[in-house]
């Protein structure tokens, strides 16, 4: 008979969702099937106890190959690393726990490092967007029992965050909105028409990289003011119409997502599409929440700003936090020669910085922290394999809306391997130890 | 554990009656013990200071989604202000949003040993956990919010206390909460559609519910339980001229209840930073503006079921941050500054925008003089305790310069001459031009320590140096005859503690922070009987509306609360 | 056979998510991210089939990727490249000021390249790094 562990938190995206059901082998030790997940969920968890885990650290060679080292001595290449370091750049936390997050802000803040995680390749924009102008937004039990408007701005839920419709933004039979879907009119703005524009009531298939001009012609047409004929390649007609559908309903809501965070314009992109929204808050109620790539990308922003004030970006070099995207940032930092050691923990940057500054990583005395053989793993010294959060090892989550979750441990994970928190402290403590001797 | 034993200090202790005299004071095992009790303490020579027990903070917001926003979303909050950590202490930073470790660092140069968190989004209380278990030294407990709860509001419509307190003793223990708070009850709701309930009869969309019925269900609801603390109330209408009508209508509803508890509490209501609400005239112009703190203290003197606390305009450039979503809002579009907002489903709402009380404007300079005429009208200070609902009023390291402005008529006369551009036009349309009170040492000790305490129902734990007591004590650098020619002396010794001792542990030493102490998070079990039809509407509301599932909602485990501090409190029947 | 020049935007799949939990050293993650999704219009440009390999070069490098058609088109005058390291190699790096590369819009130029090897993603970050 199998067991099933219910309420088990998914660790893939800022979705968060909790309600997945594991199905475990009689005794405890084999996930055999996850349900209600959507597939790369299900591939998480069912990958995570393929027979080819890495389950030691291993450290590069001369010649290019990986010999296995015991955590200790993973233990003290990593803290020499960091305590020889200069200005280190401590980059990631974004699939990794809470209390993972704030063991490595101690290390962060003993060795005068920078500190960065995966917002600045993915909602960074959005953050210094809401430095600027804020942000009227709600959780999204809020949309689901409430909006009749959904727009999704630069994103492809379809692809990214497969169960967000189902769960929160568009099928959901809320508290006033039974009639789930029908309740809702969809728009999607996105330059491809994607499968989720396939789905949508309204598909503004504007020119790529012209978003800014298209939220500032909504904001104009709010207003009833004159429109060009055509801004970023849709009508003014259709402008003025979605305009005026957002103001009729009772509760429109913007998601939104790389399409806007990573084009030109950037930040700027955001804040205009959060002036739109605040506009909308004269007329009707509106919310927009930015769809977080990481599932704990945002628990990171929360560690960081209780910790030390900012959410990303951070430089501890000088003993007390400073930030400043641009000169504080992980792939300026790198591309500029600014840092001399990389730390990686729960993220991937090998595969999803710009190569440039993956050469970089490569050239410096670098460690990645990952279960899996990455692209990060494959330039780094030093590859220490851990526990995967959420499946072998429970920890807090803070999902896109930052609603706070704490993960589920299902089942051990494999013989000796240590957690992300457990060798974390291990390094704090040979850290403090070699700083103390110095 | 290390004894310890005062000496030479002058001892302010309302509780024991003792004002200003030279008693020597002890510590052992990490409470108040009768000087004599000591074998081989470690003497602390007070000479020439204060004594008091370490403060207790009634409402301040300094750990939770909201603060965090405000800190996210501030970096300029941080500049010029960071402080690189050397000892035990860790960096700091902030200064109207404090970091965590600047909150604790605060507290303790302040002599304080407790905080209640004034407002916790009950779907966020594991965040506000977090930060509260990321604070040390100082003890902590979260007030969750009720007043614009689903739950709440159904119930309440059919004035259903027995079920409403079942709820919130359901809740207080999912959440590890404290008390219940209540902020602009019904008008958060509304602000789910984008309105708004601006007087106590106002109903709220679709729940068909008042704010009076809201106030009063939750009064009735905590005194069936017997909680240590009363219903903590943010009124309806904050910040509006013509306010305090509604404020009155407010505390009116109070006329109706008598304090049922085991922990010495004898107030039925908390009105929290009333500066706010004591709002006359019909515009932020000075030929309209008045104080209206007179009539709505007036009030308060007149029955003994409620206590306030000040919420003090400090002048400062500050962070508004509050569960009152339609009121962020407003001052979002009167200052044109940043907004932040965030509904939380079924539950409450907050709003978060930067405040400049500028002392070159009228109103600026007339909100300061409403606060401390809020503390200068009261009859029993063991009624009225100082805040500036920090950060909302004022930064929390303000403090000791509003406690300056209360204890000495110069000191305002200073800001109201010298400091105030308006400071003619606010002598006219507020009191405080007419107020030669000036706090006493003693008085102050109600304000700060014992009235909170005993408010909250830890009276028999904080706010005195009463044998038996939390080993909670503060030594500040203030000689009450000699430092009295010069106000700026009183800010400068409560916001530089030459020594707090907490739970018996010496955390400050002579000015230095040297120990992180050993914080708890307090929160109040209270056991009631069975309740299936409430049980059954829980499970509902998870299957149908929330986004979480009822068993991921619960707060739990020694990643959250490391060191709980229980309170048990038996409401069966 | 021409050249041509698109504008390339990347960003996740399915596929992607998907074989990047299944370990991204894997042939899956190459065969889901080592490909530039393309109009038919494109290909006509192109004058090559679907399924060819293709090298798409840019101001900032240059990668070797399969050419299929668009699964969520038409969208005339774009490249859709999934997130990882074959767009990495092409993108524009450059944050101008706000820390964020613009992963989003980077003109390039495609090649039919039916002769070269889209490489998998460890041996692909090997040759451009170490």
């Amino acid at each position: 008979m199998a067991k099933i562990v219910t309420d088990v938190v998914c660790p893939f995206c800022g979705t968060l969702c909790d309600d997945l059901e594991v199905a475990l082998s009689d005794d405890g030790k084999e996930i055999l099937e996850v349900y209600n997940a959507c597939t790369i969920g299900a591939t998480k968890f069912l990958h995570s106890q393929a027979k080819d885990r890495l389950t030691r650290p291993q450290m590069k060679q001369e010649d290019g190959s990986w010999k296995e080292v015991t955590y200790d001595e993973a233990v003290e290449y990593t803290a020499n690393l960091l305590v020889d370091a200069k200005k280190p750049l401590m980059y990631g936390w974004s699939s990794t726990s809470c209390p993972a997050q704030g063991v490595g802000s101690e290390i962060g803040e003993e060795v005068g490092a920078c500190m960065d995680n995966t917002a600045t390749v993915c909602h960074g924009s959005t953050l210094i967007a809401v430095q600027d102008v804020g942000v009227p937004s709600a959780t999204l039990g809020e949309i689901a029992n409430r909006a009749d408007r959904v727009v999704f701005w630069g994103c492809n839920p379809a692809h990214a965050h497969p169960r967000h419709m189902s769960r929160y933004s568009i099928f959901p039979r809320g508290f006033f909105t039974g009639k789930g879907s029908k309740s809702r009119k969809m728009f999607v703005v996105d330059p491809r028409r994607t499968d989720t524009a396939k789905m949508a009531d309204v598909h503004l298939q504007l020119e790529q990289g012209h978003d800014y001009e298209l939220l500032s012609a909504i904001r104009v047409a709010i207003r009833g003011e004159a429109l060009p004929d055509v801004v970023a390649g849709i009508p003014k007609d259709q402008i003025y119409e979605v305009a005026d559908t957002l103001k009729s309903g009772r509760f429109s809501v913007i998601f939104f997502g790389m399409g806007v965070t990573h084009s030109l314009g950037k930040n700027h992109n955001i804040d205009i599409a959060i002036a739109v929204t605040r506009d909308l808050n004269d007329y009707t109620k509106a919310a927009i929440v930015p769809m977080r790539g990481h599932y704990n990308v945002t628990g990171s922003g929360q560690v960081w700003g209780w910790q030390f004030g900012f959410p990303f970006c951070l430089d501890l070099t000088r003993g007390f936090a400073r930030y400043n995207p641009g000169d504080s940032s992980s792939n300026d930092l790198l591309i500029r020669d600014e840092v001399d050691a990389v730390f990686v923990l729960g993220s991937d940057p090998g595969a999803h910085f710009p190569v440039g500054s993956v050469k970089k990583i490569a050239q410096l005395p670098s460690v990645c922290i990952d279960p899996h053989i990455t692209p990060t793993s494959a330039v780094s010294k030093l590859h220490v394999p851990v526990a995967f959060v959420g499946v072998e090892v429970g920890g807090c989550a803070y999902r896109m809306d930052n609603v706070p979750i704490e993960t589920r441990k299902v089942v051990e994970p494999p013989e000796g391997m240590l957690t992300d928190e457990e060798f974390l402290q291990k390094v704090l403590t040979r850290v403090r130890e070699l700083k103390g001797a110095a | 554990m290390t004894e310890y034993l005062i000496k030479n200090g002058f001892v302010y202790d309302p509780i024991l009656g003792i004002n200003g005299d030279k008693v020597d004071v002890a510590v052992k095992d990490g409470k108040m013990v009768d000087a004599g009790d000591v074998a081989k303490p470690t003497i602390i020579d007070a000479a020439g200071m204060t004594v008091m027990a370490a403060g207790v903070d009634v409402h301040a917001h300094v750990a939770g989604p909201k603060v965090n926003v405000g800190r996210n979303f501030r970096p300029e909050d941080k500049l010029f202000r960071g402080v690189a950590g050397t000892g035990k202490k860790r960096m700091e930073g902030g200064f109207s949003v404090p970091t965590v470790l600047r909150t604790a660092y605060l507290y303790a140069r302040m002599g304080f040993g407790f905080s209640m968190e004034a407002a916790m989004p009950p779907l966020y209380a594991r965040h506000t956990h977090e930060e509260i278990r990321d604070t040390p030294i100082i003890d902590q407990g979260a007030l969750p919010v009720f007043g614009n709860n689903w739950f709440v509001l159904e119930y309440l419509k059919e004035n259903e206390v027995e079920n409403t307190a079942a709820y919130i003793a359901w809740l207080l223990n999912q959440t590890k909460g404290f008390g219940v708070k209540c902020v602009n009850p019904g008008g958060t709701e509304s602000w789910g559609w984008g309105m708004n309930c601006e007087t106590v009869d106002d109903v709220v969309p679709y729940f068909d519910v008042t704010p009076r019925q809201i106030v009063s269900g939750l009064i009735a609801a905590d005194e069936y339980l017997g909680l240590p603390h009363c219903m903590h109330v943010h009124g309806n209408s904050l910040g509006e001229p013509g306010n305090y009508e509604i404020t009155l209508d407010t505390l009116k509803i109070a006329e109706d209840y008598k304090p049922n508890n085991d922990f010495g509490r004898e107030v039925v209501l908390h009105n929290t930073h009333l500066q706010f609400h004591c709002y006359g005239g019909e515009s932020y112009a000075s030929k309209s503006f008045e104080s209206k703190s007179k009539e709505v203290v007036e009030y308060v003197n007149s029955v003994d079921n409620i206590s306030y606390d000040l919420g003090v305009v400090t002048l400062d450039e500050t962070t508004t941050m509050t569960a009152d979503g339609p009121f962020e809002h407003h001052l979002s579009h009167m200052n044109n500054l940043k907004w932040a907002n965030t509904d939380v489903e079924l539950e409450t709402g907050s709003g978060i925008v930067p405040f400049i009380y500028n002392p070159k404007t009228f109103i600026a300079g007339a909100q300061w003089a409403v606060g401390l005429e809020c503390g200068l009208f009261i009859k029993d200070p063991m009624r009225a305790y100082i805040t500036t609902d920090a950060p909302n009023a004022g930064p929390l390291c303000r403090y000791p310069r509003v406690y300056k402005w209360l204890m000495s008529v110069k000191a305002r006369d200073d800001m109201l001459d010298n400091t105030l551009k308006y400071g003619d036009k606010v002598r006219e349309r507020c009191y405080i031009g007419e107020l030669d009170r000036e706090i006493s040492l003693y008085e102050l000790a109600m304000m700060t320590r014992a009235g909170p305490a005993k408010t909250l129902g830890l009276g028999h734990m904080f706010g005195s140096l009463k044998p038996g007591l939390e080993g909670d004590v503060a030594i500040y650098p203030y000689n009450p005859e000699t430092d009295t020619d010069d106000p700026e002396k009183i800010e400068y010794a409560f916001g530089n503690s030459a020594y707090l001792i907490k739970g018996g542990r010496m955390i400050v030493k002579e000015g230095e922070i040297v120990d992180m102490g050993n914080k708890r998070t307090f929160w109040v079990d209270a056991k009631v009987n069975e309740n299936p039809m409430v049980e059954r509407d829980i499970a509902e509301k998870f299957r149908r509306y929330y986004t979480v599932t009822q068993n991921n909602y619960t707060v739990e485990g020694p990643h959250y609360v490391p060191n709980p501090y229980v309170i048990e409190v038996d409401a069966t029947r | 056979m021409a050249a041509i020049q698109i504008n390339l935007i990347s960003g996740r799949t399915i596929q992607q998510g998907v074989s990047m939990e299944n370990g991204k050293e894997k042939l899956a993650y190459r065969d889901a991210c080592g490909i530039l999704e393309l109009d038919d219009a494109e290909f006509k440009r192109l004058g090559c089939f679907k399924n060819t390999n293709v090298r798409v070069t840019s101001e900032f490098g240059s990668v070797v990727v399969k050419a299929i058609g668009a699964t969520q088109g038409p969208h005339p005058g774009l490249g859709w490249i999934p997130m990882g390291p074959w767009a990495n190699a092409v993108v524009d790096p450059n944050t101008y000021s706000t820390g964020m590369p613009t992963f989003k819009g980077t003109p390039v130029t495609v090649d039919v390249a039916e002769d070269e090897v889209v490489l998998d993603s460890i041996a692909l970050i090997t040759e451009e790094c170490l």
